[in-house]
């Protein structure tokens, strides 16, 4: 959509008397535009790329002296860090899909199955959103902690804990794209199927389905990056049984103070997040989104 | 609509109670019930008090709660400014510039907030900038991981404005600072108010890079949360969080008014 609109832009622009501005009008040999990027790229690369390229320095050269592997060979030696690599690894996919499975059944229901009320459902949504993701494992403290509703059973100490509140707490985020979507789709094909003779399910797979996509994709890929991630749900269980990566960053770096070794799982936690972010980026504009 | 019988309708809707209310509604009602509570040890809670508001709302509390309010508004601003320039400068660039402005822009959502944490650590407590200690070390840390959403969200709007109308502007000869100011910027106000809400409301919730740096006299409220529950204070705790949402929903609330205020014009 934006290549399309840029083209005739760009035709146009030649044409226009003071065609400067910092519109696509004039991008094509203007250095003027690079310029005006650059003072944002500098703070950003002031404030975020030094500092990271900081902490891969630190993992292999650190301050105490010295160059080497050797944070990196204790780290992979270790049991912890293999524990949470694998954690971390099987969680955020497993709830990734429960979110992507679970929003999409709320949303269709929402979106295609209205009920009074279903409106202020959709804002809920919103407002659900702006909350951080530490109150639903307070919550779940209450629900199945020690003295809780539930009693006291040790589900929270559990990966299985942390599963149930990273769907809970990451769903929204794929309905509320999905619910965009599905807005905007024509509810004229809806009944055409229907009016040819095909079922509900059969429309949802072939009518709906393919619409939701990008919206699924987008949603998907952003939860999958938020659930690597995701370090206040699992700090807030309070379990030992637990570790994700950016647990262990946290406790090597503030609990031990093991500055090179935090800083070497926070290398590897960097690369798989990055490297899982932008292969599904890949993976879904290939599939059409 | 999808289904005609409704038998199956009613279903469905059971589905969807049956799945949302304890999922999404319930942790929410724990939270606000636990608040005014002393035990909980049944299913609902008991001991009605409202003594944990009191102590969420004075001393401790109410200097995180400012902690809180003056970290999110300051890095929501910068984050908006940087953000918007950002993504303004990039629509003029070309295609190859404009991918490579993006993906080094979206970068900070896919690095983990912790890592942020550590690295702003690593980087600010040696000589050329030493933030380390001071407050100010915590809002560069939330600046740089809500710049990220602020950029996206205002991309996404430029990418979906009408360029008929900076075109008429500048046919009539307008230069481009008066577009910018007088066309663009004003087309833009209600996604930079929905951004800034959005920056506020993940920088009010930060926890993760927070707990990395936070120095003992900037402690904002996640924070001062995580210490009550460590501790077992999860009474204090629940009413801390939920004046934290409240705190949230009120500027949000107020941030929206002057995004409908805008449509209006």
């Amino acid at each position: 959509m934006a290549e399309a609109l840029a083209e005739p832009r760009t035709a146009r622009g030649g044409a226009r008397p003071r065609g400067g501005g910092r519109k696509p009008a004039a991008a094509p040999r203007s250095p003027g535009a690079l310029l005006w990027a650059l003072p944002p790229v500098a703070l950003l690369a002031l404030f975020f790329l030094y500092p990271l390229a900081l902490v891969v320095r630190q993992s292999l050269h650190p301050d105490t002296g010295g160059t080497s592997l050797q944070p990196y060979s204790d780290l992979f030696a270790s049991e912890a860090f293999r524990h949470a690599l694998w954690t971390t690894v099987w969680l955020a996919p497993a709830a990734t899909a429960g979110c992507l499975v679970l929003g999409f059944l709320l949303s269709l229901i929402i979106a295609f199955v209205p009920f009074p009320g279903a409106k202020a459902v959709a804002r809920f949504i919103d407002v659900y959103l702006s909350f951080p993701s530490f109150l639903i494992t307070l919550a779940l403290l209450f629900i199945y902690g020690t003295t809780g509703i539930v009693g006291s059973f040790q589900f929270l100490t559990t990966p299985w804990g942390v599963l149930l509140a990273e769907v809970t707490y990451f769903t929204p985020f794929v309905m509320r794209p999905l619910l965009a979507a599905f807005a905007q789709l024509d509810t004229a094909q809806l009944e055409a199927a229907s009016s040819l003779g095909a079922r509900a399910p059969r429309i949802v797979r072939q009518v709906i389905l393919p619409e939701a996509l990008p919206a699924l994709a987008a949603g998907g890929s952003l939860v999958l990056v938020l659930c690597l991630n995701e370090f206040g749900i699992v700090l807030f269980t309070g379990a030992k049984g637990v570790t994700t990566l950016p647990m262990l960053v946290y406790g090597k770096a503030i609990l031990e103070s093991d500055y090179p070794g935090a800083c070497a799982v926070a290398v590897v936690n960097v690369l798989i997040s990055t490297g899982l972010y932008g292969l599904y980026r890949v993976v879904s504009r290939r599939a059409g989104a | 609509m999808l289904v005609h019988s409704r038998k199956a309708r009613w279903a469905l809707w059971a589905v969807f109670l049956v799945l949302f209310l304890p999922l999404f509604a319930l942790p929410l009602l724990v939270v606000l019930g636990a608040s005014f509570a002393t035990h909980w040890s049944g299913v609902l809670p008991s001991g009605p008090t409202t003594a944990n508001y009191h102590a969420a709302t004075r001393g401790e509390a109410l200097q995180a709660l400012t902690t809180s309010l003056v970290t999110a508004v300051t890095a929501s601003l910068l984050a908006l400014t940087v953000g918007t320039w950002a993504a303004l400068a990039g629509a003029a660039l070309k295609k190859r510039y404009r991918r490579l402005l993006d993906a080094v822009f979206v970068l900070p959502v896919a690095v983990p907030s912790v890592v942020v944490g550590l690295s702003v650590l690593v980087a600010f407590s040696q000589p050329p900038l030493l933030l380390n200690g001071t407050r100010w070390i915590v809002i560069s840390a939330h600046t740089v991981l809500v710049t990220a959403f602020a950029h996206q969200s205002v991309s996404a709007a430029l990418a979906r404005l009408d360029p008929a109308y900076e075109q008429a502007a500048a046919s009539l000869g307008a230069r481009p600072a008066y577009v910018l100011l007088r066309v663009r910027l004003p087309l833009l106000l209600p996604s930079l108010t929905a951004a800034a809400g959005l920056c506020f409301a993940l920088s009010m919730g930060e926890l993760s890079a927070t707990m990395m740096l936070y120095p003992p006299d900037w402690t904002p409220l996640p924070v001062l949360i995580y210490a009550a529950t460590d501790r077992g204070a999860l009474f204090t705790g629940s009413a801390v969080a939920v004046v934290l949402m409240a705190a949230t929903l009120l500027v949000l609330f107020a941030v929206s008014r002057i995004r409908t205020r805008a449509s209006y014009r």
